[in-house]
């Protein structure tokens, strides 16, 4: 496992967050560093999609802070900077993988526009360099160089998704959001994907949230994880202790009836 | 020798004087007197008040008669001559609870206090076109039934108010209204900016919205609470007097829809309201316009914004006749420019698709 | 007042300060879309309503006016505009450019170089250039305010992937002063040079849209690009046909049903100037048979 640096990249202290009356999230904190991979896990409705929007500048939350630690000016409160700097930062030092990749992508321009967007919104202008950075991301997701000019509609789900990562990673961003990037995947193509995940997240030394309800993928790409119920996290730990030895009721019995799958 | 294309100024003067003979017709047929559109076309002369919005009979008719017989034309002529009139005073708003009432109906209530007046409506009668009006004769004109008016009544919101189980009217609210006549629109709009959009939007457009609405795009489950029709006073405040005095009656038609809401974090369970304007019988412009203001009313109330009923920005800036007829028509207006650079590009692409085809045939052909 | 019954130049005084308020503004802010409260004009929304607006708030009794569409004096709408101004503001008019102080315009900019004394006035249908990325105004407006631009961009990348090159032919966008991107109006991309620099003061007007916007005298302008796909205008292989011209935008006449065509200046008041000076065009007469013709006119 990577080595733990002192200074958190991500910290959170007490997210709250109610859509009306009703409740999304409640008192959330954690801190992550540097290269770690954090799996928020729970079923549907536990509110973890309400923490990832509120985490990831989508979402202003009803009260609680989230600091973040910017390459150039040091550690920012997300809420509380102004919505230039916040989009800025999701441009630059931001990812975030939708798990509907129309969600994430522009369906009407090619594969190489997709992934050349961050560039051009940066500032590149150099129409050849950036189509070089897009194919050779393209590359690193495995998607040959022949699809570069294609639209993302003619593209299979998978390919779909790691278009969506591409896209994201060309800026060399240093967090990543992920909402169940593998959901309504094959299983086999599920499988591929998380290895081609893993493996950029460790060379890239990637920090990443990822919201997931599937165990598998959290026991394959986190490094701690986090179990949510009805807005509340009930249960932290290193994922392999959580996963092997559930403390909590509600995560015993989430585990328990992957197991018998 | 070749000369261009010229005589535009002719072709203008000819196809006005077309236009003016095409209006007259068959001058064998008596011409059409303002006094007869007015009089007989009044809901013809209503629609093109409340679209044009400006309430002059007179020149509704005139525009009516100078557009032959379209609509939209009239009202674009008649805002034309309204955006050069100088504001000379603005209204007290209209107190629509002394409304002199000539029809009121409500689907919420068997009986009321003030009851149900059915008034002039088209709604029960049987379709069948009336070959007695085409024989040229005099219509008959039945005895009107109870000539005097009917005294004013109260809301059927006010008797919902009175339980607290409706949101308080807006109207309590003093702030000073924007004028879309004045200012430009600007997003997201409130309230009143909204509502002054739809009083002039095309009719057929909030018709369509509205229904859409009804049909399952935002649902709001909808009853028409009141529909009212009659005349009402209008009164101004000159800064030399000091209290107002009146300066005509108008008469309009207005409809307050009564919606269900299931309650909010800030409110509870009630029902909620939408509301509709016209000038002189529009009523189903006025249903029309209050389905389409409980719509919009989605982010006030914390509602989920998932159909074009609700959505702002696309309702309110494709509604107006005047904009959208014009701009669907500029098409005609020639492009020359904008089709030789395109003819330009296009034939450029075309024999690079050319080129690279037979190079690729040509390929082919050796292997 | 005129015969017309209306005030000059058919606006009522308030309703001109407030368009010259904004007029101000957007001189002050170039390139950057100004709302206005535009007001219904008698010609239709989509037939130059805004230009017409923009011209009534500053046209006085001293100017002279000329107005074009698609390049040309004598095109209908160019007429029915001219006239308008004629009989509402008692103005002078004239077909020449070197005459006119205010040119109001729509999808062209004239061939004879502008001067200080002129000020360009544009007929502007879509005033929003991110618009066709973009629909919503709450969010372009963002986007203008945090200088977001990359979209646009991906246009132009999207056409050179596809076509090799930027296939954007009219209204192709530009950068105003280095900071706010700005529809150019639906210009051919041959005229954008023109707009660079320009010692005319030019306004852009949009009714339906309800915005102004200007471009300042000599303010920079500059098309969209990629470094190694630089900005281009379109070539003709032909010259016109009547005067000779090799520097104009050229219309294309279709002369018969058997595909026969040529092509024309579309700048009309450049392409007689020029045959009056003796420049003749494969298909044209010298300059003595010109003067004939056009007298008999």
């Amino acid at each position: 496992m990577t080595m733990i640096p002192q200074t958190p990249l991500l910290r959170v202290e007490g997210l709250t967050h109610y859509y009306g009356s009703r409740l999304g999230c409640r008192d959330v904190s954690f801190d992550l560093y540097p290269g770690e991979v954090l799996g928020i896990v729970g079923e549907s409705g536990s509110g973890k999609s309400t923490l990832l929007s509120c985490l990831s500048a989508r979402q202003d939350p009803s009260s609680g802070r989230v600091l973040y630690q910017s390459r150039h000016d040091g550690e920012i409160d997300l809420y509380r900077v102004s919505e230039p700097r916040r989009r800025l930062l999701m441009r630059t030092e931001w990812g975030i993988v939708h798990q509907n990749p129309r969600d994430g992508l522009r369906m009407t321009v090619s594969a190489g526009a997709n992934i050349g967007e961050r560039l051009m919104a940066v500032g590149a202008r150099h129409y050849g360099d950036i189509r070089d950075q897009a194919i050779d991301w393209l590359g690193r997701v495995e998607i040959s160089d022949d699809r570069t000019d294609d639209l993302p509609r003619t593209f299979s789900g998978g390919m779909q998704q790691r278009l969506q990562i591409a896209r994201n990673l060309v800026t060399q961003p240093r967090l990543i959001f992920m909402d169940e990037p593998t959901g309504g995947l094959d299983v086999s193509v599920q499988a591929r994907l998380l290895d081609l995940l893993r493996g950029l997240v460790s060379s890239l030394g990637l920090s990443v949230i990822i919201v997931t309800h599937d165990l598998a993928v959290a026991r394959l790409l986190a490094h701690r994880l986090m179990v949510m119920k009805e807005g509340q996290v009930v249960e932290t730990g290193l994922t392999d202790q959580v996963l092997d030895d559930p403390h909590h009721p509600y995560t015993q019995l989430l585990v328990s009836s992957v197991l018998q799958v | 020798m070749y000369v261009a294309v010229k005589g535009g100024e002719k072709a203008i003067d000819t196809a006005h004087q077309l236009l003016a003979e095409q209006r007259r017709g068959d001058t064998a047929v008596a011409e059409l007197t303002l006094d007869q559109i007015k009089n007989q076309m009044t809901l013809a002369v209503d629609r093109v008040m409340t679209e044009g919005s400006l309430y002059d009979r007179d020149l509704a008719a005139l525009a009516i008669k100078q557009a032959r017989g379209d609509l939209m034309e009239a009202i674009f002529l008649l805002r034309a001559y309204r955006t050069t009139l100088p504001r000379l005073a603005t209204t007290e708003p209209l107190e629509t609870d002394a409304l002199r009432i000539i029809r009121r109906i409500s689907a919420t209530f068997k009986d009321l206090p003030g009851g149900q007046v059915l008034g002039p409506t088209f709604d029960y009668t049987h379709r069948l076109l009336d070959f007695a009006l085409a024989a040229d004769g005099e219509a008959p004109v039945p005895v009107p039934a109870d000539a005097a008016p009917l005294e004013p009544c109260p809301r059927v919101t006010a008797l919902l108010n009175a339980e607290g189980l409706i949101e308080p009217d807006l109207a309590a609210d003093d702030a000073e209204p924007g004028d879309i006549t004045r200012e430009p629109p600007l997003y997201p709009a409130d309230r009143a900016v909204r509502l002054q959009t739809l009083a002039r939007a095309d009719e057929g457009w909030l018709l369509a919205l509205g229904y859409s609405t009804q049909r399952g795009y935002a649902k709001s489950h909808p009853f028409a609470g009141e529909i009212r029709i009659g005349s009402v006073d209008v009164e101004i405040i000159p800064e030399e007097l000091g209290f107002p005095v009146c300066i005509g009656s108008i008469e309009v038609a207005e409809c307050e829809m009564i919606n269900q809401f299931k309650g909010s974090k800030t409110t509870p369970p009630q029902f909620t309201r939408g509301y509709g304007l016209t000038f002189g019988h529009g009523e189903r412009k006025a249903m029309s316009m209050a389905l389409v203001d409980r719509a919009l009313r989605a982010r006030e109330l914390g509602e989920d914004i998932t159909a074009p009923a609700q959505d702002e920005e696309f309702v309110l800036s494709h509604g107006d006749t005047v904009e959208s007829s014009g701009f669907t028509q500029h098409l005609k207006l020639p492009h020359y420019v904008d089709f030789q650079s395109e003819l330009v590009a296009v034939r450029a692409l075309r024999a690079e698709y050319d080129a690279r085809r037979r190079a690729r045939s040509g390929e082919q052909g050796e292997l | 007042m005129t015969d017309t019954g209306y005030n000059y130049a058919y606006l009522d005084e308030q309703t001109k300060r407030m368009i010259r308020r904004a007029i101000l503004k957007a001189v002050a802010v170039p390139g950057y879309q100004v709302p206005f409260a535009g007001r219904e004009m008698p010609l239709p929304y989509g037939w130059g309503t805004g230009g017409i607006q923009v011209t009534a708030a500053i046209i006085g009794q001293d100017d002279t006016l000329k107005v074009i569409d698609q390049g040309a004096d004598d095109t209908t709408n160019a007429v029915s505009i001219r006239r308008f101004f004629a009989r509402t503001a008692a103005v002078k008019t004239t077909e020449k450019t070197v005459e006119a102080t205010v040119i109001q315009t729509r999808h062209r900019i004239p061939e004879t170089p502008l001067t200080e004394n002129q000020i360009m006035v544009y007929q502007v249908p879509i005033p929003e250039p991110l618009r066709w990325m973009e629909p919503r105004e709450t969010e372009t407006r963002k986007m203008h305010a945090l200088q977001e631009y990359g979209v646009m961009h991906v246009k132009l990348y999207e056409d050179i992937a596809r076509f090799g090159h930027i296939a954007t032919t009219y209204d192709y966008p530009v950068m105003v002063n280095d900071r706010y991107l700005m529809a150019p109006s639906p210009i051919p991309k041959f005229d954008n040079p023109k707009l660079n620099n320009s010692p005319a003061l030019q306004l852009f007007g949009a009714g339906r849209e309800k915005r102004i916007y200007a471009v300042p005298p000599y303010t920079p302008v500059k098309s969209l690009d990629f470094t190694d796909h630089p900005f281009e205008v379109q070539r003709w292989d032909d010259c016109c046909a009547l005067c000779g011209a090799t520097d104009s935008f050229l219309d294309e006449v279709i002369t018969d049903d058997k595909g026969g065509r040529m092509y024309v200046c579309s700048d009309s008041d450049y392409c007689g100037d020029r045959r009056a000076a003796g420049h003749v065009g494969p298909q044209g007469v010298d300059a003595d048979a010109y003067q004939r013709a056009t007298a008999a006119e």
